[in-house]
């Protein structure tokens, strides 16, 4: 919370330097109203593909967004839009969609025994990076339950396959946890999609 | 607006500079009478300025007033054609506005004076305002072919380019047509809404056309030389309808190779151009546009038959305390796309919810995406991000463009899906 507020005031007033110039910063707000078209009004989802990103940790949605605007990470859309802001701009998105409370969906369609395998392999291997089923801003890391189905596919296969860089740390856990259950991917996105704790 | 209320939302919604500054930031008159703002038309632009005003300052007395019941999308309403979609998947209703605390009437406005600061409506009714903003989306210039106009449109050759009962009745007829025979699509002059739509329409009759009618031709004729996602467009339309071989589902005749429609034989089923004549068993015209009918009768049309606007506010260069918003708007680098409109809306809102509380009127950001299906698991877009800057809306340098051109079978499918997430969001996004 202090963090957030340093960060708040500090972007206030910097704005408040380059508003002298003639192209000025728009506010949080006016920024991140243009991304609810396709993420959903304050940044929850109602789709299956595109993800929620309402409650994201403001530090994890600007590097997110710096990812995709160098093209480090992949994406269809993402890096045509964000090569359209400058790095304050992300920090005014990433307090605004912080302030937001986490959108889980509670009616996808999941397999409940799958799900319940999924959430042993999540609390075994995932859990300590990804607390509370990776719903928490703390974690800086993406919303995991609850959020859209196919996105959630879409990230698994793409971490899976390398198109989506890991951590080295979950690179490994990912390995230990394949090596057990070949099918843990689709389980562990069985209990993401419940939404479920 | 979650965890945040109406004071600190102006403090922050402006420059840095208003909420540093005490002495710039005015206080409600809370308690006294209430600002009022009429909207007029309740489409995509419209009706998102309607919510994002009362998510802004819940003490503005907002009215909207639309003539239907019920808006169809015209984004997606392709796929209605096309057969995988229902119409009743793009239907929305104004509950949600109500429950935002919009005042939704169902009239027609028949008049809006400036001087007086009123609205009037069919039923009888006037409204005054403090604000007015007018989103009346497009009318048609019947005019521009001979033979053609609404009755013909309603009854016969659709333009079903405001989506509803003809979107349903050119599926029906493109459903019923005899083996073999041919749909002719005549696409619009600039500018229009939706550039890419007739295009993506063709890829989705031509869907259905090869699952059940595959001996069938589609004859795209076009009064102008190039086209939204063209490279995209025409490079689906071969990897999918045989597009550019001797056995292509699809022919596309440009303005200069007498695509240029001057008029139509209802009863003969006939287009003609300057030189040529063209019989089809379905067509569907899509007329040249102007701005809505009531953006004519209220003067805020210049001579192109669009309305001129400040970028900043979309508050008309014509009347003052009237903003227009969405495909009536001279709003160019934006496009007259849904997308486009819900942004536009936004920007007008806080705009409108500045004025009415003696702010300083924000900084404006926008945004454009577009996704069009061409078939099953192959979607593409475009996008773009806009500033203001020296007193215009300008494209943001590096940024927006084009789904690659080089075939991805990954990313096609995830567009198509994403495709459908924008349908989700941007229409929960304006009327949920």
């Amino acid at each position: 919370m202090i963090r957030k507020t340093i960060i708040k005031s500090t972007l206030l007033a910097t704005s408040f330097v380059l508003g002298m110039q003639v192209q000025a910063v728009p506010s949080a707000e006016m920024l991140s109203y243009t991304c609810a078209g396709c993420h959903g009004t304050n940044g929850a989802s109602t789709g299956d593909a595109i993800p929620s990103i309402a409650g994201l940790s403001s530090t994890y949605l600007v590097e997110t967004m710096n990812a995709y605007k160098s093209d480090e990470r992949e994406s269809t859309i993402m890096g045509r839009i964000a090569k359209g802001y400058s790095e304050e701009e992300f920090e005014l998105m990433g307090s605004f969609f912080a302030e937001q409370e986490v959108n889980k969906k509670t009616d996808q369609v999941f397999v409940s025994a799958k799900a319940s395998q999924g959430k042993k392999l999540h609390k075994k291997y995932c859990s300590k990076c990804h607390t509370e089923a990776g719903t928490v801003a703390e974690d800086d890391a993406g919303q995991l339950s609850g959020n859209a189905k196919l996105f959630l596919q879409y990230s698994l296969a793409d971490f899976h396959d390398g198109s989506r860089d890991q951590e080295k740390k979950m690179k490994k856990k990912m390995k230990k946890m394949l090596k057990r259950d070949k099918d843990a991917l689709d389980l562990i996105l069985n209990y993401y999609v419940s939404g479920k704790k | 607006m979650n965890k945040q209320n109406r004071r600190s939302f102006l403090k922050t919604v402006g420059l840095g500079a208003t909420a540093v500054t005490a002495a710039a930031y005015t206080p409600f008159a809370i308690g006294g009478s209430s600002k009022k703002v009429v909207i007029v038309g309740g489409g995509m632009g419209g009706a998102v300025a309607a919510k994002y005003i009362k998510m802004m300052d819940k003490y503005i007395d907002v009215t909207l007033i639309e003539a239907n019941k019920d808006y169809y999308t015209g984004f997606t309403s392709n796929l209605v054609i096309g057969g995988d979609r229902d119409i009743d998947k793009i239907k929305f209703g104004y509950d949600g506005l109500r429950g935002h605390g919009v005042n939704v009437v169902i009239d027609k406005v028949t008049n809006i004076d400036a001087n007086a600061k009123t609205v009037k409506t069919a039923g009888g009714k006037t409204f005054g305002y403090d604000r007015c903003i007018v989103a009346p989306g497009i009318d048609f210039r019947y005019d521009k072919i001979d033979g053609y106009n609404e009755s013909v449109a309603n009854t016969k050759i659709t333009h079903a380019w405001k989506a509803g009962p003809q979107t349903v009745m050119l599926r029906d007829q493109v459903q019923s047509m005899k083996k073999g025979g041919t749909v002719i699509i005549s696409a619009p002059p600039n500018p229009f809404r939706c550039p890419p739509g007739p295009y993506e329409r063709t890829a989705q009759i031509a869907h259905y056309l090869k699952q059940h009618n595959p001996t069938a031709k589609i004859l795209v004729l076009d009064d102008k030389e190039k086209f939204s996602k063209f490279g995209l467009f025409t490079a689906g339309w071969a990897k999918h309808y045989g597009y550019g071989t001797d056995n292509s589902m699809i022919e596309w005749v440009k303005g200069s190779a007498g695509g240029k429609i001057e008029s139509v034989d209802v009863a003969g089923m006939t287009l003609s151009g300057e030189v040529d004549d063209y019989k089809g068993d379905v067509i569907n015209i899509i007329p040249a546009q102007k701005a809505g009918h009531i953006a004519h009768v209220a003067g805020l049309t210049n001579a192109s038959g669009w309305c001129p606007i400040e970028g900043k506010t979309f508050e008309s260069t014509i009347h003052k305390d009237i903003h227009v918003i969405g495909d009536a708007a001279i709003q160019s680098p934006l496009p007259k796309s849904g997308y486009a409109a819900n942004s536009e809306g936004k920007v007008c809102a806080a705009a409108v919810v500045a004025l009415l509380n003696g702010q300083k009127v924000p900084d404006p950001s926008y945004v454009n995406t577009c996704y069009s299906v061409i078939a099953p698991g192959d979607g593409i877009s475009v996008a773009m991000v806009y500033a203001y800057k020296d007193g215009k809306i300008i494209k943001v340098k590096g940024s927006g463009g084009l789904t690659p051109g080089k075939f991805n079978a990954k990313f096609r499918e995830r567009e198509e899906q994403y495709g459908y997430s924008w349908f989700d969001n941007i229409t929960h996004d304006t009327f949920g």
